[in-house]
């Protein structure tokens, strides 16, 4: 199968007008005879559903929580990236547009990319226009600060709520619509399918989460902002519910996985403190401003913070990374504090944590103007810690954070199945192997506001879509396999628990495809994870019964999935003879310990096909082609 | 420093909202004072599983204090005993060995209980659905510096959009009333320019929704604000008050 981007023509700048313009229209009475499915309600769900609705299609939104104002999108601490060069400090949309794909280390989409960096300024003209109350100077207008991967400042935020205040500013719209009934709301309804009627994605099954029954609903095409699978590893920073189901099962019905092996390890988390720990916290990489990093010179140190001297701390990262310091990208900032703690450097009861000290940020500025910055982040911190940061470094340790994996989607954000639209973190387009801080944001929004309003006119303008009703066997035969799978789940009744099983594949991952990957342990964590998925299925215990509200069956169906998934991810993670930003193979790396990218033969794109269950999966390439940037070796110093 | 502490749980079961519910007792043994109070339910609910029994329904998601989905009534305070913490940043380092802990559901005429500790807050949304909104459509917008705004009065409004939604200070009012909630988005809208010029629509719209779903009304008795996770202010509801007779006497809006 040929993947066919469909990356429009003509010089980088004006490819997305252009495009835009080429781009056949409906007329504004026909759209209303449209039914557009959109699943998920954060940041690119929420944005997509108000805009379609507000051009007049007709739109039904699904979410796993109890409102549309819950998405985990809502968690996101320091800000959101737009080039707006309010700071006259050479920003540009040529530059944010650099940022990110270097940020990526040229693993990402050039098109795509620069769409991107194009749109950023609108969202924020959009969200302020909304009442999101973005952090503002004395003279009334917008402030800004600095984020990892950039030598500009061009991060907008509201406290350390930006996730929060951008995601309400896209539920209120959203509110609007559901109350001009443009918009149809399912709340507590979880995806478990996809369902295709000649090869188009026609429709969706649901299992309503309070009745326990499953549901089946039907569109002229399904847009999908279902988030990350950064919970594969049980714990990470992503909120409890957050799951591969609903992409893992479009792979199933025909859609590619892109790049399953790129995940980010978060530098700034809470550490792990124990065995019950049901997820982990992020502390905003915005710390990183103020907050200098470092462990103490002689491994084994196990003096206090304060009782030891300037003399024997390493400040590493600015140490080894001069020209950014400590705000190098994530996925350096991370192997460089699991690279300190390897060496018998690390701090806190368990070695696997560094400082993040905050006392010449505040013998500089005063205590005031750090609370002011930070204070909420300081004080969730002593809230799970117990420690108070202004008087006590923090200590850190990385954790998965986001997947910039996910389903494979051309220009358009269309997937290989017709129909299907990926938006946010569901798709894999516009991180490459590493994001840059605020850079989440920014993309799900522009996704959702921007993009998919003239990407799906396009697609129906061009689409044969006779009616469908889901009394269809399609829709019938769906229903019945979801029904069949649950009542599996729940009567294999054997000794272990579900999170007892989750917990254990995380661990599975986090040793052996997590910060430093090798083939050794790759292979084996491909044993490991066959042979867990075989007794998850002999040997768990669901409790209670399908027609029910029942937590415990709602994680078991995510877990089954993860467990498919996870395979998926380590076979991408061994075919790719390389190392590059998030995906770090220890047998590829420069002499510097940085990793090391092998353009030849892996500047593309991995989508991955279902073969079916117990098969292999199926490789296809999309070469990645840079017309506008020099590929180089990505440096920090 | 971390130590494992033993605790008695009543917490409040009810198969569903037809149901009668009950306090049942459960022994929650060695727990850690690190953890959060929701990963003490689910050590209790991991043993309940393998015992045979049915889990504790609670609903949760972020456990980062931000998505506004936990939310229980823990000896007799919404959200637990902690001061501006909701209840999945509550850390067992604030209960004592030998402690017997409470545990049931938001109660309020508006919130009807799914299952356990489980609620139903779909009326805010409505609330919400009634005007929360500025009308504007996506494209189209103004510069986002266009308008200036004090740096005050971004923070004003900053400190009322914190509110989560967690309806908290529906289950601490004696009144089940949510004040503090509508007003913390009437009061963010209004002091921004963008909010301004549907801000009589939106106070009345809002009003009268939250009236018609079922909340009861303000006897200025402040629990909202002692028990809200996100510390909003009551001032919010005087501002909310003054917007209402001003749209009802000054507005064309009826």
């Amino acid at each position: 199968m040929h993947l066919d981007a469909k990356i429009p023509g003509g010089p980088l700048a004006e490819k997305w007008d252009r495009h835009k313009f080429e781009l056949k229209l409906i007329n504004p009475a026909n759209k209303r005879k449209f039914e557009i499915i959109v699943v998920g309600t954060g940041l690119a769900g929420g944005s997509a559903a108000a805009s379609l609705a507000e051009l007049g299609y007709n739109v039904k939104s699904y979410c796993i929580q109890d409102t549309p104002r819950r998405a985990h999108s809502i968690a996101a601490q320091g800000g959101i990236n737009a080039s707006k060069n309010y700071q006259n400090d050479a920003d540009s949309d040529r530059r944010l547009f650099y940022d990110t794909i270097k940020g990526g280390d040229f693993r990402a989409r050039e098109a795509n990319v620069y769409r991107l960096a194009q749109v950023s300024g609108n969202i924020i003209d959009q969200c302020v226009a909304q009442g999101v109350p973005f952090a503002r100077e004395y003279g009334g207008l917008l402030a800004n600060r600095s984020f990892g991967g950039a030598q500009v400042s061009r991060t907008f935020y509201a406290r350390g709520q930006t996730g929060q205040q951008l995601l309400l500013g896209a539920y209120s719209a959203l509110s609007r619509q559901i109350a001009a009934g443009k918009v149809q709301m399912f709340t507590r309804r979880e995806m478990v399918d996809l369902v295709l009627v000649n090869g188009q994605a026609r429709g969706i099954v649901v299992r309503n989460l309070i009745t326990g029954d499953i549901e089946t609903h039907t569109g002229d095409a399904v847009v999908l902002c279902t988030g990350g699978y950064a919970n594969v590893f049980f714990l990470s920073t992503n909120a409890m519910a957050c799951n591969v189901t609903a992409s893992y099962r479009a792979y199933m019905k025909g859609a590619m996985f892109a790049n399953p092996c790129f995940t980010q390890i978060h530098p700034t988390c809470i550490p792990v403190h124990g065995t019950y720990q049901s997820k982990l916290t992020l502390m905003s990489e915005s710390l990183r401003n103020d907050g200098r990093v470092w462990v103490p010179k002689n491994a084994g140190d196990k003096r206090s913070p304060d009782q030891i001297p300037e003399t024997e701390r390493d400040y590493f990262l600015e140490r080894k990374y001069p020209s950014f310091g400590n705000l190098v990208p994530r996925d350096v900032a991370s192997r460089n504090a699991k690279e300190q703690c390897d060496q018998g450097k690390g701090v806190g009861e368990t070695g696997l944590a560094v400082y993040l000290d905050f006392r010449d940020a505040i013998n500089r500025d005063g205590k005031d103007v750090i609370a002011q910055k930070y204070g909420n982040l300081f004080q969730m911190y002593e809230k799970i810690t117990a420690d108070n940061p202004y008087e006590k470094p923090m200590m850190i340790y990385p954790a998965v954070h986001y997947t910039m994996g996910g389903l494979w989607v051309d220009y358009n954000l269309m997937s290989t199945i017709p129909g299907l639209f990926v938006l946010g973190e569901a798709n894999f387009s516009d991180h490459g192997a590493n994001r840059l801080g605020a850079s989440a944001l920014m993309q799900g929004l522009a996704d959702g506001y921007f993009v998919i309003p003239y990407t799906i006119g396009g697609y129906f303008a061009g689409a044969k879509l006779p009616k469908v009703s889901a009394d269809q066997t399609e829709f019938t035969i769906a229903a019945k396999e979801a029904d069949i799978r649950t009542k599996r789940l729940l009567s294999i009744n054997g000794k272990r628990t579900v999170d007892d099983i989750h917990r254990e594949l995380g661990n599975i991952l986090w040793n052996y495809c997590g910060m430093a990957r090798n083939d050794a342990g790759l292979t084996k964590a491909r044993t490991l994870i066959q042979s867990l998925r075989s007794e998850f299925w002999e040997n768990v215990r669901v409790p209670g019964s399908d027609k029910d509200i029942n937590q415990s069956l709602e994680r078991a169906g995510r877990v089954a999935d993860f467990l498919e998934f996870s395979e998926l991810m380590v076979v991408d993670a061994l075919t790719r003879r390389e190392s590059c930003g998030g995906h770090f193979n220890e047998a590829f790396q420069t002499e510097e310990n940085e990793a090391r990218r092998d353009d030849e033969n892996f500047c593309h794109v991995a989508a991955w096909e279902y073969a079916g269950e117990g098969k292999d999966p199926v490789f296809h390439k999309e070469p990645l082609v840079f017309e506008n940037v020099k590929l180089t070796q990505r440096s920090y110093k | 420093m971390t130590k494992t502490i033993n605790l008695t749980l009543k917490v409040w079961r009810q198969p569903s909202t037809e149901s009668k519910g009950g306090f049942e007792t459960y022994h929650a043994s060695d727990i850690s004072t690190d953890m959060s109070f929701l990963e003490m339910l689910d050590v209790v609910n991991e043993k309940l599983t393998m015992d045979g029994k049915e889990p504790i329904a609670f609903d949760h998601d972020c456990r980062e204090g931000i998505c506004g989905q936990c939310g229980s009534v823990v000896n007799g305070r919404a959200h637990g005993p902690e001061k501006g913490t909701t209840l999945c940043q509550l850390h067992m380092r604030h209960f004592s060995d030998g402690d017997t802990i409470a545990i049931e559901p938001f109660r309020a005429r508006a919130f009807k209980v799914l299952k356990d500790l489980m609620v139903d807050r779909s009326a805010l949304d409505k609330v919400i659905q009634a005007g929360g909104y500025v009308s504007v459509n996506t494209g189209g917008t103004p510069d986002a510096n266009a308008i200036p705004i004090s740096k005050e009065i971004a923070d004003k409004a900053m400190d009322a959009a914190a509110c989560i939604g967690c309806g908290a200070c529906v289950a601490a009012c004696p009144n089940a009333s949510a004040m503090l909630f509508v007003s913390a988005k009437v009061s963010q809208l209004a002091l921004l320019p963008q909010g301004r010029p549907e801000a009589a629509r939106r106070v009345t719209a809002m009003v009268r929704t939250m009236d018609r779903m079922g909340f009861g009304n303000c006897s200025n008795e402040r629990e909202c604000e002692a028990e809200c996770p996100k510390e909003i202010s009551i001032t919010n509801i005087a501002r909310m008050n003054r917007e209402f007779f001003k749209a009802g006497f000054f507005s064309a809006v009826k």
